[in-house]
């Protein structure tokens, strides 16, 4: 069995090889692996018995599933409405300008992959960007070279 | 509680009383009368879908009004359905332009689009300006997907991503195996887009078309 | 040890158990750990205390405690001594030493109080701040006085004494009628009655059925249900339990988004706690009702949230709403009776049946009753989450508890309802906030986002901001929504970026309308509002930008220009550094200004420009003056 494989058959049994919980499955495959490999997209259709169709509906259909690998350090921007109206456009281009990145984009050396994402339920701290987990409001541009530069 | 196939259900369609037993949708019971409502994503075999909502009617019970999909809502004792009027024809008119600019071929419809963009007076240009997309001669009503995953079982094509960027795609591994065989949804697209574009060992637009980007 | 609570003596038995090992004499520091105050370093400031009353040898003089959001998110991080309820704001880790000192010996540290921005004054005590005093904080209040993570907190205010009532001294059909009396209205967006769909999923027939908790929260700029589940996951779980009960449930789902990890993981740690003590599992409180929950997190996808499609996405399927003319309370999950309802919803069910539906009922309106708890955010002074009385005033809440606009600017509107909502202006700020209220005006209370909007946003802008989002989350299951989303888009787009024509709005009333009508999900039948509520209130800002090319609130990239004046540059050189396209032409001495071929619009020039010189303008709808003559010098002195 590859690493994939066990994995795969890890989370399943994890889940009870529970069809309903394919979308949590998927949560977890994305979460250990950075990405979602076709080889673990066929191994949960072959083990929880579910058509490929379906997986990868699932998988194309939800933001959370990459089918490519992420950076190291995912940067994340949120242009909700109250953040939207807090200046997130800005700061969306000023993280853009300096990772040299489009949302959706993942840099060469894989050291950063930029999203946005429409709510984070910070809304009092807008504009908010989440890097690694960690939340920052409103961040400056030395706190985002800072950021940046602390970020191997 | 589902009655036995004895419960009759009586309402009216357009003027005219129609019967329908227990369970039964407005486009069935339309059918079994002889009234046509115009559908694009039904398909008598699968199981009513509502994407394309040109089978909406205006249905009227104690004196309100809605819209509802015929091929969807249940029949109801007095209920009151008109299957044509200004709202109505507004609403299959402006489906028809919205989703021209995808299903066209070389600048126009074919079969059955083309006979109801007629009657209804759609200008198919309308949205081509504001809408900028590719012609994938698709309408997404999904009658391939449904009728494959449905009533063959074989699960060798489906839905993938989301929105705008919504595609049908072929699975090539199970595809190859099944299809030459079956060529089930060849027959019931209603663009003839699977019919152009695959043969039943060659697959125009694949999971993996999806993936690179291409589709 | 946790203790199997089997009976409702037992249970009064625990609680008098947890009261009587604590030392009400202690002062409690409690520090809100909520998702907004950890941006601010709640985690550092929680662990600095906990150093220093280490320290300072006060283990047995003080407790620490780390609890859910308190709400004044604007002034993070929050730290409330009880019982005095002192409250301080901005707290960091470097204030601990002080902070701890104060509260052992119970004097003030003064330069951590609130100060009234408008007297001036410190004040003290939480209740008495009016971001706080004006609000009914019957649900959202425990949260301060809770750590999420230990179920005793919750047993020791009275928690599971409602499900203990409810199981032990009434029938399902009181617990229901109950409900029904009480008027409870859906929190999540759609208002509906709640006891009238319990009603239907308990006289549906089958004998599995299904409560949902619907904790997708998608509206952008709503987080009240990310702050009840991190902060008191056990007031859910509560009216969940007594809700299964009601209808005859006994399986439940909580579908939570994944972008609320905190919310999730406090969530599991309250199931896991509630099991072992027998409020979840078989014969809860010896009543022979047993009920078990699974946790589905969201993927992000906003659709999701919508009630069909949630159900399809607990099913294992892709979360894609399906026609509902067949209610999901009567045909759900698996076809089976299914009842969803929201978080806030489920979590104020403890208290009816506690307090009784006559209690509830004297809250609120006559249409809206009990408190709803809103996200006010946006360009007010006091950002954060309030809890009030169906019936305030919009004015009461964003002036009175909001304390107005930031920056003195002049409020614009007022947006509700999220994507599915509307934007209020000025003369609607008197109107008292309840269901039907707020829909009679073309907006909707939604799920209790408040966004508010100042003279400095454009309001076009806003309605494409809308169907952007929209566009980008629709599932693209039907045409309406679809492609008519993508039109809305691109008309809008259009006219933010100067190439509007007339017709446009009449083409948007139109798709508008099909959309309305001909949409398979709310998603669609809705998503026309903020268009529609925009041309309403603010028609003339969609003429601006049609007849004139121009942007009153001076937003629209495209149709504004930044324009140094020369009158009051004084050279300062602080704008040319900071222009990131180098567009800023001058010198030490010499007039500055923007060369616009290279200028950007990003605005920088405008934010650095310090605001006694307030020499940087944007202009709109007029043609930008020519540069000065090279090597104009300036008129005004840089000063200092």
């Amino acid at each position: 069995m590859t690493g994939v494989a066990a994995l795969v058959s890890k989370v399943v049994g994890s889940r009870h090889n529970d069809k309903d919980m394919l979308i949590q499955v998927l949560l977890d495959l994305q979460s250990g692996l950075g990405w979602l490999p076709q080889e673990a997209l066929a191994e949960v259709s072959r083990q929880l018995r579910v058509p490929v169709t379906r997986v990868y509906q699932v998988a194309s259909y939800y933001k959370a599933f990459s089918f490519a690998p992420k950076g190291r350090h995912n940067v994340t921007v949120c242009l909700g409405t109250a953040c939207q109206v807090r200046g997130a456009p800005r700061l969306l281009d000023r993280t853009a300008d300096l990772l040299k990145l489009a949302p959706g984009e993942t840099s060469p050396d894989m050291r950063f992959s930029l999203n946005t994402v429409n709510c984070l339920g910070c809304c009092a701290l807008g504009p908010v960007m989440v890097v690694d987990g960690k939340y920052h409001s409103n961040p400056s541009t030395s706190e985002l070279q800072n950021i940046v530069d602390s970020a191997q | 509680m589902k009655g036995d196939m004895g419960d009759a259900i009586t309402f009216k369609i357009d003027g005219r009383e129609v019967n329908a037993r227990q369970g039964m949708t407005i486009l069935e019971a339309a059918g079994e009368a002889g009234i046509e409502i115009p559908a694009l994503c039904h398909h008598r075999k699968t199981r009513p879908y509502g994407a394309c909502r040109i089978c909406s009617v205006e249905a009227e019970k104690d004196g309100k009004v809605k819209v509802v999909a015929s091929c969807g809502y249940p029949a109801e004792p007095g209920l009151v359905i008109r299957t044509r009027s200004p709202r109505i024809d507004r609403i299959r008119r402006a489906v028809l332009e919205l989703v021209a600019p995808q299903a066209m071929l070389d600048g126009d419809f074919g079969g059955d689009l083309k006979k109801l963009a007629d009657e209804y007076g759609a200008d198919i240009h309308r949205f081509e300006a504001q809408l900028q997309v590719k012609s994938r001669r698709c309408i997404l009503c999904g009658l391939c997907v449904r009728y494959c995953d449905e009533v063959v079982g074989a699960h060798a094509i489906g839905f993938v991503g989301r929105g705008i960027d919504r595609r049908v795609a072929f699975f090539p591994e199970k595809a190859s195996k099944v299809c030459a065989n079956c060529l089930g949804c060849f027959k019931i697209c209603p663009t003839g887009k699977i019919g152009a574009e695959a043969d039943g060992t060659y697959f125009g637009f694949t999971v993996d078309d999806f993936l690179a980007g291409r589709l | 040890m946790p203790t199997m609570v089997s009976s409702l003596e037992e249970l009064e038995s625990l609680r008098k158990d947890i009261l009587s090992r604590r030392d009400h004499t202690r002062p409690i520091i409690t520090v809100c750990a909520g998702t907004g105050c950890q941006t601010y370093g709640a985690a550092d400031v929680y662990q600095a205390i906990v150093g220093e009353v280490k320290a300072q040898r006060l283990e047995t003089k003080l407790e620490i405690k780390a609890t859910g959001c308190h709400g004044f998110c604007e002034k993070g991080v929050v730290v409330v001594i009880h019982p005095e309820e002192i409250c301080y704001v901005k707290v960091t880790a470097a204030d601990a030493p002080e902070l701890v000192g104060a509260a052992a010996r119970k004097i003030l540290v003064e330069r951590l109080l609130y100060v009234d921005p408008v007297t001036g004054q410190k004040i003290a005590r939480e209740p008495d701040i009016p971001f706080y005093k004006n609000q009914t904080r019957i649900v959202f209040g425990n949260n301060k006085r809770i750590d999420p993570k230990n179920i005793e907190d919750y047993v020791a205010l009275g928690g599971y004494g409602a499900l203990g009532k409810a199981l032990r001294r009434m029938s399902p059909e009181q617990v229901l009628a109950e409900v029904k009396k009480a008027d409870l209205r859906g929190r999540g967006g759609g208002g509906f009655p709640a006891g009238k769909k319990w009603e239907e999923t308990r006289n549906a027939p089958g004998d599995i059925k299904y409560v949902i908790v619907n904790c997708d929260e998608g509206d952008p700029g709503a987080y009240m249900d990310r702050s009840l589940m991190e902060g008191n996951p056990h007031a859910v779980l509560e009216g969940l339990l007594i809700g299964a009960y009601a209808v005859g449930a006994r399986e439940g789902f909580v579908y939570v988004r994944q972008e609320y990890p905190l919310a999730c993981e406090n969530l599991n740690v309250a199931i896991r706690q509630a099991h072992e003590h027998g409020f979840l599992g078989e014969n809860i409180l010896g009543s022979g009702f047993g009920f078990t929950v699974k946790v589905h997190r969201g993927a992000g996808a906003f659709v999701s949230g919508e009630s069909s499609a949630l159900m399809s996405a607990i099913e294992g399927k892709v979360g894609e709403p399906r026609m509902k003319y067949v209610h999901t309370a009567v045909s759900g999950i698996k076809g089976r009776p299914s009842n969803l309802n929201n978080v806030e919803t489920w979590a104020t069910v403890p208290l009816i049946i506690d307090k009784g539906a006559d209690w509830f009922c004297s809250i609120g309106t006559e249409g809206s009753k009990g408190t709803k708890i809103f996200s006010l955010v946006g360009k007010v002074n006091n950002t954060g989450l309030v809890e009030i009385p169906m019936g305030m005033t919009l004015r009461e809440i964003i002036y009175g508890i909001g304390g107005g606009i930031i920056k003195g600017k002049r409020f614009k509107g007022v947006q509700t309802g999220g994507p599915s909502g509307g934007i209020l202006p000025e003369q609607c700020l008197d109107t008292p906030v309840g269901f039907d209220e707020l829909a009679k005006l073309g907006s909707m209370m939604g799920s209790g986002g408040m966004v508010v909007m100042d003279e400095d946003t454009c309001m076009v802008d806003v309605a494409r901001y809308f169907v952007n989002f929209l566009c980008e989350e629709s599932c693209g299951k039907c045409i309406p929504c679809r492609e008519g989303l993508r039109v809305l888009r691109q008309i809008l787009t259009d006219i933010c970026e100067g190439r509007g024509k007339p017709e446009d709005i009449d083409v948007i009333r139109e798709i508008a309308e099909v959309m309305a009508d001909a949409s398979l999900c709310a998603l669609g039948t809705t998503a026309a509002n903020p268009v529609l509520t925009t041309l309403r209130y603010f028609g003339e800002e969609y003429e601006a930008h049609i007849r004139d090319k121009r942007c009153p609130a001076r937003f629209c990239k495209s149709l504004t220009s930044y324009y140094i004046d020369p009158e009051k540059c004084t050279a300062c050189l602080i704008c040319l550094r900071n222009c990131p396209a180098s567009a800023v032409v001058g010198d030490k001495g010499i007039v500055h200004w923007i060369d616009q071929e290279k200028c950007t619009k990003c605005g920088v020039c405008f934010e650095v420009c310090p605001d006694r010189f307030g020499a940087v303008v944007r202009i709109s709808g007029e043609p930008v003056p020519p540069p000065p003559m090279p090597g104009t010098r300036v008129v005004r002195k840089h000063e200092g």
